[in-house]
């Protein structure tokens, strides 16, 4: 059922990196209920800048919850509140009338605002730069179907594979931990045997490069697994602990 | 201008690899001497920058997004072809490589194609090996299925985010190039010139979307793999940020562009909502190997689908094409969906939808076969509509979605400007005047893996190359040309808006140069261009400042050269007169509707020369010659 609904809307602005933040509100109204979060925020733009004022600066480009690029922090909980759900696939029928709705940008120390909304999220660019990867050159490559992969291994590696690198999973981390980007990235390659060779030497050095990032320690809090949007679970950071015991008493790589 | 495409002589089979033997070769010690510019770091993009840091080029590569992980490629669902003939159904180089030129209505290069076709089978290998998931069967190998325009099983999958996992291949090699310092990576980066010194491509202007400013960048080649411009029609399948920038100001240089009025409308999409829709999404054709297309047979039946009985139903591909049924190409389908919603037979309150049915899937293979196949365009689907399709039959329309045209290239993926070279959906490429499901993901990366290291090796190998560095004069000149465009965007100080005026020529491409077109249409809508142009440069409103991230500044820069694009496009659509593949004159149809080529006097691929500021685009031919394929009128019944 389409319907339109009023909102007030109290939204973090900051100019730039090193310049102060403030809550601003906004008012949306007449806004279809069958329209994306993200349009509505379009909405909000498109008047402001008929009122010769700034827009509200935030991250977003596919707009099919897949690219990773849009995140935001809805009434506390990054993405939004319904589950499995990126920003740009939240739509405002999950709002009602007259609600007050608080959007601040993912928090997290190794993720700078660069201006309202939009965040420096290049950490977990380093973590995928130091081993998040299997090193093989291009051509040389043999027949795809050389080595079968049994199918629930299959299945489990492109669980953990589908991670959009969002970072929503470190924005509701009251540690910051990026725990779960890490284990998903070393679980989808030490679960196939393709990306076994280098599992040790791999998930020692992306353990330590989110040490050295200043991601913090996973306590258990869950946060992560509610948040993603992608429902990447936490048996990959069970994994990943798995990984690093294993590599730190049973392999050479250091 | 002669245009010379580079095929190289010899049988069909044997180009690539003789072409290969014949290059010129640079010696390894020396490629390290060598800069390199990629733009883009789709599929295209980013496993050019690889394979070429790979061999010890210094690359830099440069994309819109904060990480190069996030290029659209990310967004491709369905597939990836190749002729691996795992399934032992009948495939094999030569069938993909028939397949795709026939698909592509005879339209594009047959070498280009072949070659494409051979590629196709390395592709998949160097994917396995570098970690990509792609689904497997109980026995653990590789798993295929069958995909728009194709009777044979080729396509390889990882769910429906095939895009996604071949994308964080490419990248994850590319990172580990940047890791070994052979690749600087430069996010948040759009390109707004090419520098040409001496008549070759030296270095790109582009403006760091963080702070505003001008940056310049040298090199001995670029590489423009930008991806494509179906944004022209506002809403479109293509991220929020697709543009013809890098193209455009490419052609503006001199590079020809190619066929820019072939572009392909999708049969599968969510219909549209609503007037502040932003953007369409794709549901992925593989739906349509269970999925059925109908409509109610009689106009203005609006039951509810589960009222509808099965003799009130009209399964019109079914009907009309028994030998293909729902799997005929992309723009048979786009075609005839609009065609039954003109006669009044399409469903939702807009009238614009038809319906795509799993009850028949479901009782026949059960729901979680169907949940394992395509559960996650279910959930996406039911995200965005509200609708849950195991339930009810969904509702899709035609969007646009890809483009075939693109910079012309030769066989080496050069331009028309030396050293410049454009890969993946920016060049006009090998899918003629329709490409095929499960094609750009295959090309992209053929493109980027397998020719570009060959060619792109050849031209530095066999070129001299002046010093240059960014103070030169032709850098200064380009900052200064770009400083002045971008001051002049926001002083105009309006009334509209940059996104209501893009809305605008959306609508006009859309009804005009859409998925049919007639010559009437096309001169109006070329004046409509034209005046909107105007007017977006006296009327549009922007603000924010210069040296800032300015998303409205972004988006402004965007539209003014989609508005200038348009008119190109149009310009080719009005001289293309025949209907071919997704370009469709009505005037041109058969008694059954269908494309009608003109193989004597359009054989040919349409390359355009920018001249100047106001002035028609000069036009020049590549004759297409067949040699291995004989022309037939596509059939799918
Ligand atoms: C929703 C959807 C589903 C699809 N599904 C399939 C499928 O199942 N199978 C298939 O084969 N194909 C599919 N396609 C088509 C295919 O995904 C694309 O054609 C292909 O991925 C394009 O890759 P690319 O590398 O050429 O460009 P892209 O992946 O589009 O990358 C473009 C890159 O260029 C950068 N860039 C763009 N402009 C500039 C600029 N001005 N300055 C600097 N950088 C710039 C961007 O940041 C980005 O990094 C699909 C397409 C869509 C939209
Ligand atoms: S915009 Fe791509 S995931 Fe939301």
């Amino acid at each position: 059922m389409i319907k339109n609904i009023n909102l007030t809307l109290k939204i973090w602005r900051q100019d730039a990196p090193d310049k102060e933040g403030r809550f601003e509100t906004y008012e949306a109204n007449e806004i279809s209920t069958d329209i994306s979060f993200l349009e509505m925020l379009d909405i909000v733009n498109e008047k402001l800048i008929i009122e010769g004022k700034d827009i509200i600066a935030f991250d977003n480009d596919c707009r099919e919850g897949i690219c990773g690029m849009c995140g935001a922090v809805i009434n506390g909980r990054p993405h939004g509140p319904q589950r499995g759900t990126t920003l740009c696939q939240l739509h405002m029928r999950h709002f009602s009338d007259n609600e007050v709705i608080i959007i601040e940008p993912f928090r997290a120390a190794p993720f700078k605002v660069i201006k309202d909304l939009v965040v420096d999220r290049g950490s977990l660019d380093e973590l995928i730069k130091t081993y998040g990867y299997i090193s093989v050159n291009t051509g040389g490559a043999p027949d795809g179907n050389a080595i079968p992969i049994p199918e629930e291994i299959a299945e489990k590696a492109m669980d953990a594979a589908s991670c959009i690198g969002c970072g929503a999973c470190v924005a509701s981390c009251p540690n910051a931990s990026a725990m779960l980007f890490v284990g998903a990235k070393v679980s989808h390659l030490s679960l196939l045997p393709q990306g076994k060779i280098e599992a040790a030497r791999r998930v020692l050095a992306m353990v330590k490069k989110a040490d050295n990032i200043g991601f913090g320690n996973c306590t258990n809090e869950k946060e992560c697994e509610v948040t993603c949007p992608k429902q990447v679970s936490i048996e990959n950071i069970a994994r990943l602990n798995r990984e690093f015991i294993k590599a730190c008493f049973c392999s050479t790589a250091k | 201008m002669l245009l010379d495409s580079k095929v190289p002589s010899g049988p069909l089979e044997e180009k690539w690899d003789r072409h290969r033997f014949e290059q010129k070769l640079v010696n390894p010690a020396n490629k390290r001497k060598f800069n390199i510019i990629v733009v883009g770091t789709g599929l295209a993009g980013a496993s050019a920058s690889a394979s070429l840091a790979e061999l010890g080029y210094n690359v830099k590569t440069f994309c819109i997004q904060d990480s190069p992980r996030r290029a659209h490629s990310i967004a491709a669902q369905g597939g990836i072809n190749a002729a691996k003939n795992y399934s032992n159904d009948g495939d094999s180089v030569w069938r993909l490589f028939y397949d795709t030129i026939k698909g592509g209505d005879f339209r594009a290069r047959e070498a280009n194609v072949y070659r494409l076709a051979q590629l196709s089978l390395n592709i998949i290998d160097q994917c396995v090996a570098q970690g990509v998931p792609f689904a497997r069967d109980y026995g653990g190998l590789l798993a295929n299925r069958s995909f728009g325009g194709a009777q044979v099983s080729r396509t390889f999958y990882a769910r429906g985010q095939t895009g996604q996992q071949l994308l964080l291949g490419a990248y994850s090699a590319l990172m580990r190039q940047v890791a070994s310092g052979k690749v600087t990576l430069f996010p948040r980066r759009e390109l707004l010139d090419i520098i040409v010194i001496n008549e070759q491509a030296r270095g790109i202007v582009v403006r760091n979307l963080i702070n505003g400013e001008l940056e310049s960048y040298e090199a001995h080649a670029v590489l423009i793999c930008t991806g494509g411009y179906s944004n022209v029609f506002f809403l479109s399948t293509n991220a929020m940020g697709a543009n013809v920038s890098a193209c455009f100001r490419a052609y503006k240089k001199g590079a020809l562009f190619a066929n820019p009025c072939f572009t392909q409308i999708h049969p599968t999409c969510i219909p549209v909502h609503g007037v502040y829709q932003s953007k369409l999404t794709l549901m992925s054709e593989s739906l349509r190997n269970d999925g059925r297309v109908w409509v109610p047979k009689n106009i203005g039946d609006k039951r509810n689908p589960k009222q509808i009985s099965e003799s009130d139903r009209d399964y019109y591909l079914e009907n009309k094409y028994p030998s293909f049924g729902n799997l005929v190409p992309r723009d048979v389908a786009s075609r005839n969906a609009k065609e039954q919603c003109d006669m009044g037979k399409g469903v939702s309150d807009t009238g614009l939808a038809v319906y795509l049915d799993f009850a028949d899937a479901i009782k026949r293979d059960g729901k979680d076969t169907i949940s394992k196949k395509y559960g996650n365009l279910f959930e996406m689907y039911e995200k965005i509509t509200g609708d849950n399709p195991y339930e009810t039959p969904m509702m899709i329309y035609p969007a646009t979605h890809y483009t075939m045209g693109g910079l012309w290239v030769d066989y080496n993926l050069m331009t028309t400007i030396p050293g410049l070279f454009a890969l993946g959906e920016a060049n006009f490429s090998d899918h003629g005047a329709n490409r095929l499901g499960a094609s750009a993901l295959m090309q992209g990366l053929a493109d980027g893996y397998f020719i570009i290291p060959y060619t792109l090796s050849a031209y530095l190998a066999g070129n001299s190359f002046p010093e240059v560095s960014t103070s030169n004069a032709d850098f200064k000149e380009s900052v200064n040309n770009c400083s002045v465009q971008i001051q002049k965007l926001l002083s105009i100080k309006g009334k509209r808006t940059v996104n209501d005026i893009h809305r605008q020529l959306g609508h006009i491409m859309w009804d005009y140069c859409g998925m049919s077109r007639k010559d009437s249409g096309l001169t109006k809508a070329r004046i409509a261009v034209n005046d909107l142009k105007l007017e977006f440069w006296e009327n549009i409103t922007i603000t924010g400042k210069e040296n800032n991230f300015n998303q409205a500044l972004e988006n402004a820069i965007r539209v003014s050269d989609y508005l200038e694009f348009a008119e190109l496009m149009i310009i080719d659509a009005i001289e293309r007169q025949e209907s071919c593949g997704c370009h469709f004159n009505e005037a041109y149809q058969t008694e059954d509707g269908e494309a009608r080529r003109n193989d004597e006097t359009f054989c040919h691929v349409g390359a355009w020369e920018y001249s100047e500021e106001n002035e028609n685009p000069i036009f020049h031919k590549e004759p297409l010659l067949f040699e291995n394929v004989k022309l037939t009128q596509r059939s799918y019944k």
